[in-house]
């Protein structure tokens, strides 16, 4: 009796969620499991002392958080960055600035990043907070790109109706336009922190730390299980974050999109 | 905040329902472009009236009315609503006192609809618990169960729905002024004719002050206290009542806009209750009945199809009232329009049912046939 209400009631209400919910997991699992095969794997090896340098938990750790740090670090402030920055090119109401931002983010995202983190290096100097901000520079178009054209896409009769109503240009924005655009530029956000995972990895070149130095270090000196750890790590940690971003996108949404 | 949301326009602190709104030489010029959109426009609208704006589009009708709330800014002119000078106001405190109704609807898709319907009382800084209360009522005033609609999304709703909501929307402070841009203009025709009805129903209530931007002729008959017919530049052509329109159309512009059909959209505006009815002949019964709550229209629909030369008007219980025959309908016609008095009592001079062709008396009353 008590099962049978526990599994009808919430049918009844979300038909969509019961079958949502193991797919939320199913990425963590798939990541997990290859983990856990490595893992084995690498337990099976006998390791070298070149290996074991690197392959130990604390070293492991220790790249794994500069990696996390640096990434996460960058996407937060491209976020305070390029977002405001949006906004202030979206109310100028300049086709002409439009124009050049939305083409300088097309040519921002087609230049390498292995180019602007090596190039800033030389020009300024190396470790983290040349790779901090060459990832900043690098991940700041594709936001300031998505936050223009989520901007844009607002139903201009939902803007008439809102300044129809007696709202201020302020409040057409807060109440208004930022949250019909939360989605795209959320999704810029998302993308943004992925990249910047990604190209994190490049860091090493300039002593930056980072998971990049396991894969340097393993192509350098011919540590095949060091290499691959390092490159696995890189890709979980990416496909992770692009789930839990994801989790988040779904909850801050606004509802009725 | 609120002490000023009363004054704003003084009349409404005393009486409610509309203010007077007028326009004295308005003209919008559009940079770059040799002639202006809108030119020298002047017009009074009395508190409480319906005045619909009819012309073609790009005539500047819409362009017009957005500069009532200042939507679009005036280049030259005068605007006062009540007696207020609104270009001297600030744009969104005026803008909360008017209800501004868009063929969009333009709700916001991420709030609910009472989130929608509450958003100006909430730019005004009412209460929580006043804008739910007001809610619930505007609710029901637009007849949509405020428990089962309250707590939805709008793309839940299907285009009608949306549409009440959007009056509602706009009706929720209480404007006295409302701007409605063709807002049934995206719904199907039964939809359509429904929201006429229930808008009609409604405004008899309320008594705002509306203007109403339609393209569609018909519905302006239908609606409006009022017709202005607009042409290039929004030039007013004619404006005036319906039936005056109908019946005495100023120029061949007007009448083209009228198009065909003149006599049978007049009738459609003349209720049976105002109608002078011949004495009833021979025994009642007999007849086909229409009742008193109809137009002549619907007199002269019955007499067509029945093939009947005349049928009695009959009132709420059923009692028969007169009779109408083809030729007193047609006698009717005539003596809409003339000054008071002078419409001559149907049957008095004709004898009922003698059978003149319907078509034939319409046709000569019909101004400009030609569509």
């Amino acid at each position: 009796m008590s099962v049978q209400s526990a599994l009808v009631a919430p049918d009844l209400r979300r038909p969509a969620r019961s079958g949502q919910r193991w797919k939320a997991f199913l990425v963590p699992g798939i990541v997990l499991l290859f983990g856990l095969v490595v893992w084995a794997w690498v337990q099976s090896l006998t390791l070298d002392s070149i290996e074991q340098r690197t392959l130990n938990a604390g070293y492991i750790t220790d790249r794994v958080r500069e990696h996390l740090v640096l990434s996460i670090l960058a996407a937060v402030m491209v976020a305070v960055l390029a977002i405001p920055t949006g906004i202030l090119v979206h109310r100028s109401n300049s086709r002409t600035l439009r124009s050049v931002v939305l083409g300088l983010a097309n040519i921002g995202q087609a230049t390498p990043a292995v180019g602007v983190v090596i190039l800033l290096a030389i020009i300024w100097q190396t470790g983290f907070l040349t790779a901090l901000i060459a990832l900043v520079i690098y991940a700041f178009l594709p936001v300031l790109r998505n936050t223009l054209i989520g901007l844009a896409e607002v139903d201009p009769a939902v803007r008439e109706s809102a300044m129809g109503m007696g709202m201020t240009p302020n409040q057409v924005l807060r109440r208004i336009e930022l949250p019909l655009a939360s989605p795209v530029i959320l999704a810029g956000l998302r993308t943004a922190l992925v990249f910047a995972v990604g190209v994190a990895t490049i860091a090493t070149f300039i002593n930056a730390g980072g998971l990049g130095d396991m894969i340097v270090n393993g192509l350098k000196l011919q540590r095949f299980p060091v290499l691959l750890v390092g490159a696995g790590l890189v890709a979980a940690i990416a496909i992770l974050i692009d789930w839990a971003a994801g989790l988040v996108e779904d909850r801050v949404k606004p509802r009725g999109l | 905040m609120s002490e000023q949301t009363a004054t704003l326009f003084p009349s409404t602190a005393t009486t409610p329902g509309g203010v007077s709104i007028e326009l004295e030489g308005v003209t919008k010029n559009y940079e770059g472009q040799a002639v202006p959109a809108v030119e020298n426009f002047t017009m009074r609208i009395e508190p409480g009236e319906l005045v619909m704006f009819v012309g073609p589009s790009g005539c500047g009708k819409t362009t017009t009315m957005k500069m009532i709330n200042r939507i679009i800014e005036p280049t030259s002119g005068s605007i006062r609503i009540d007696g207020r000078e609104v270009l001297g106001l600030d744009p969104n405190e005026l803008r909360r006192h008017i209800g501004y109704v868009i063929q969009q609807i333009g709700l916001f898709p991420h709030m609910t609809i009472a989130e929608n319907i509450g958003t100006v009382p909430r730019l005004l800084g009412w209460s929580k618990e006043r804008v739910n209360a007001r809610v619930e009522e505007l609710l029901d005033t637009v007849q949509l169960e405020p428990a089962q609609f309250a707590d939805r999304y709008p793309r839940q709703l299907s285009g009608g729905q949306q549409q009440r909501v959007g009056v509602a929307r706009a009706l929720a402070a209480d404007p006295p002024v409302m701007l409605m841009d063709e807002p049934f203009g995206a719904t199907d025709p039964i939809t359509r004719e429904r929201l006429q009805q229930e808008f009609l129903r409604l405004q008899a209530e309320i008594g705002k002050t509306i203007i109403f931007v339609t393209h569609d002729f018909e519905e302006a008959v239908r609606l409006g206290d009022r017709i202005a017919v607009l042409s290039e530049r929004s030039q007013i052509e004619q404006f005036d009542t319906p039936a005056r329109i109908l019946a005495a159309p100023a120029n061949d512009y007007v009448k083209s806009f009228i198009g065909s059909g003149a006599a049978l959209k007049r009738l459609a505006l003349m209720p049976l209750a105002d109608t002078t009815l011949a004495p009833l002949a021979g025994a009642p019964g007999k007849r086909p009945t229409v009742p008193r709550t109809g137009t002549l229209r619907d007199a002269l629909d019955l007499l067509v199809v029945t093939g009947a030369d005349a049928v009695d008007v009959v009132d709420e219980a059923g009692a028969p009232l007169g009779s109408l025959s083809h030729a007193d309908v047609s006698a009717n016609l005539a003596g809409i329009g003339m000054p008071a008095g002078t419409g001559m009592p149907a049957g008095a001079g004709m004898p009922a049912g003698t059978g003149m062709p319907a078509g034939a008396s319409i046709g000569e009353t019909s101004p400009g046939a030609a569509g």
